[in-house]
């Protein structure tokens, strides 16, 4: 082994499969991959498997209490068969670039190293929505997904004087826990707009013999005992100088104000695409769920050649699908790599269980789909881009004086050329020019991500071990 | 805007915070730890120099930027504590040489 390798690096350099990501889909993906006989690597890059919905479903001071419901420990026993499946698994390794030919770079503990793959399954999957509303970056302003991290990793309860805001599952599940935890929560600001409620209905039908309907109707009835709940909410805005002191909204048409210590918000995820995109894979828009998705083929393939995409990265469709199109990619793997392998899940047992962890969806796309204002800032002031501070108004003047989509705007303002690299900005950059230009998101496209797709240092690149080619490049004679 | 649950006593780990000791559980992020220790933002922006706070906690957002032992510009939330470890925050723009 060369002695760059830092201590718990990946013990070869090829794979049969590499996967990226050690939630629901990467856990199911590995195991299913590793144990039909797959020489099988991981590279997560939290501290321990389970993903986000899965977050510290081994190590969780909360594990096996009233807390975090029952559900959470389907990550333990996921994490359970990674472990015993054979897979080689490193944790805390940053992905940072992947390609056409499959190869992986990755850092690990300040070293980098190149690796090749015969398949890749990227697991990568979601992150919230972009929430750009007046006031977002101020302290004191969370997402819903980031209280819930601090839960379930570290046993932290909001406390003080709190709010929750917007719409979706998460939300109130987030709220359910916080209460179970002995929190209280002020009010909860529910931007759900009351069209939804008739958009989602001739899809009820498949919502409500779901497994969803039952637990997240209790969840809601729940909440709803404990803490007001004030729908319709309209022009949200984070107040403060330096800090959240209050937050504003307008319902029934009254303007409100609360006082608050902290405010956490949600509008749903969304598929995290910035490795595929890198690598090239073709993306559509959703005009339903107001993102990008790849496209895909049977069992994840796409338009990479041996590169698949499972979980929610695929297009959200929640945890138990995820497991199951994870188990699909890497039967596709096995199915290319290793025909003559037995003791497989079954492929029409796993496309029946995904087909059964999807129904649903379709209500609940409609009915938390986001509004408009929260998609697309209507007040000039409001921050679109985190990293490098650029507001709504900003972005509509550089349109007016000549930018036409995202990748020009990066030249007129560094928008999304931060360390994000646009992740917290690039829906809302593409709606937001698609509207001013009167043209499609699809049409206006997405920032053009390349590699690295995390920053990573020059010593990291550094570090890796040249191979012959990269020798010969450089030194003469 | 955080407090803990749980058994105190698995704080366990001693970090420094800005020059201030902190126990810290074994599994916390850095920024989880900074969050319990009441901390309400993490750094200042490079941009306009206002205070921010860690938004998402899973590695996407970059708001969670600290120094940590001599490291400028590490995201907090996906670095684990460790005994001993000295974390600053970041005023401004990162400083040449860390
Ligand atoms: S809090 Fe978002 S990257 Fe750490």
């Amino acid at each position: 082994m060369n002695a760059q390798v830092p201590a718990g690096g990946p013990a070869r350099s090829t794979y049969d499969v590499i996967v990226i990501g050690a939630g629901p889909a990467g856990m199911a993906a590995a195991t299913t991959a590793a144990r039909a006989g797959l020489s099988t690597l991981v590279l997560d890059e939290n501290t321990v498997p389970g993903g986000q919905v899965y977050r510290a479903a081994t190590t969780s001071p909360l594990a096996g209490g009233t807390v975090l419901g029952a559900d959470f420990a389907k990550g333990a026993a996921l994490a359970g068969g990674l472990a015993t499946s054979g897979a080689e698994v490193i944790q805390g390794a940053t992905v940072w670039s992947l390609d056409r030919d499959l190869v992986v770079g990755v850092s690990r503990g300040g070293a980098s190293r190149l690796l090749k793959a015969g398949r890749v399954i990227l697991a990568t999957g979601a992150l919230e929505r972009p929430f750009p509303i007046p006031g977002w970056t101020l302290p004191g302003v969370m997402s819903v997904g980031a209280a819930q991290t601090v839960l379930k990793a570290s046993g932290l309860v909001p406390s003080g004087t709190i709010a929750l805001a917007g719409q979706g599952p998460l939300l109130w599940l987030l709220a359910a826990q916080i209460l179970r935890a002995g929190g209280t929560i002020r009010a909860i600001l529910d931007t759900t707009p009351k069209a939804n409620y008739l958009a989602a209905l001739p899809y009820a039908a498949g919502f409500l013999a779901s497994p969803y309907a039952f637990k997240g109707l209790a969840l809601i009835r729940e909440v709803r005992a404990k803490v007001r709940v004030i729908r319709g909410v309209n022009r949200l805005e984070a107040c403060g100088t330096g800090a959240l002191s209050s937050v504003r909204f307008e319902a029934r048409g009254v303007t409100q104000t609360l006082a608050l210590d902290g405010l956490f918000l949600h509008q749903g995820v969304v598929p995290h695409v910035n490795l595929a995109m890198a690598a090239g894979v073709e993306h559509r828009w959703d005009e339903v769920q107001h993102c990008f998705h790849p496209v895909l083929g049977a069992g994840g393939t796409t338009s990479v050649e041996g590169l698949l995409i499972a979980g929610d990265g695929a297009g959200i469709a929640g945890a138990e699908a995820a497991v199951e199109r994870g188990r699909l990619a890497a039967l596709v793997a096995v199915k290319a790599l290793q025909p003559e392998a037995s003791g497989l899940p079954v492929l029409a047992e796993v496309e029946a269980a995904l087909a059964r962890a999807t129904r649903g969806r379709a209500f609940l796309d409609r009915l938390f789909e986001p509004q408009r204002e929260y998609r697309i800032p209507t007040g000039d002031e409001t921050i679109v881009c985190r990293c490098e501070e650029v507001t709504a108004g900003q972005i509509r003047q550089s349109i007016a004086v000549g930018a036409t989509g995202p990748n020009q705007l990066k030249a007129y303002r560094r928008c999304g050329m931060g360390p994000c690299q646009g992740r917290l900005c690039g829906l809302t950059v593409t709606e937001l020019m698609a509207e001013e230009r009167g043209k499609t998101p699809e049409e206006i496209g997405y920032y053009r991500l390349r590699a690295p797709v995390k920053p990573v240092s020059l010593a990291e690149i550094a570090s890796i071990p040249p191979d012959d080619a990269a020798v010969g490049a450089v030194v003469r004679g | 805007m955080f407090r803990r649950i749980g058994d105190p006593a698995a704080a366990t780990v001693t970090i420094e915070i800005e020059g201030t000791l902190v126990k810290a559980r074994p599994g916390d992020s850095v920024t989880a730890a900074l969050l319990a220790s009441g901390l309400d933002f993490c750094r200042h922006t490079p941009v306009s120099g206002t205070p921010r706070g860690p938004y998402c906690m899973m590695g996407v957002c970059f708001d969670c930027l600290v120094t940590i032992d001599g490291v400028g510009n590490r995201q907090g939330c996906l670095v684990p504590v460790a005994e001993g470890m000295k974390i600053t925050l970041q005023k401004g723009k990162r400083e040449i040489g860390q």
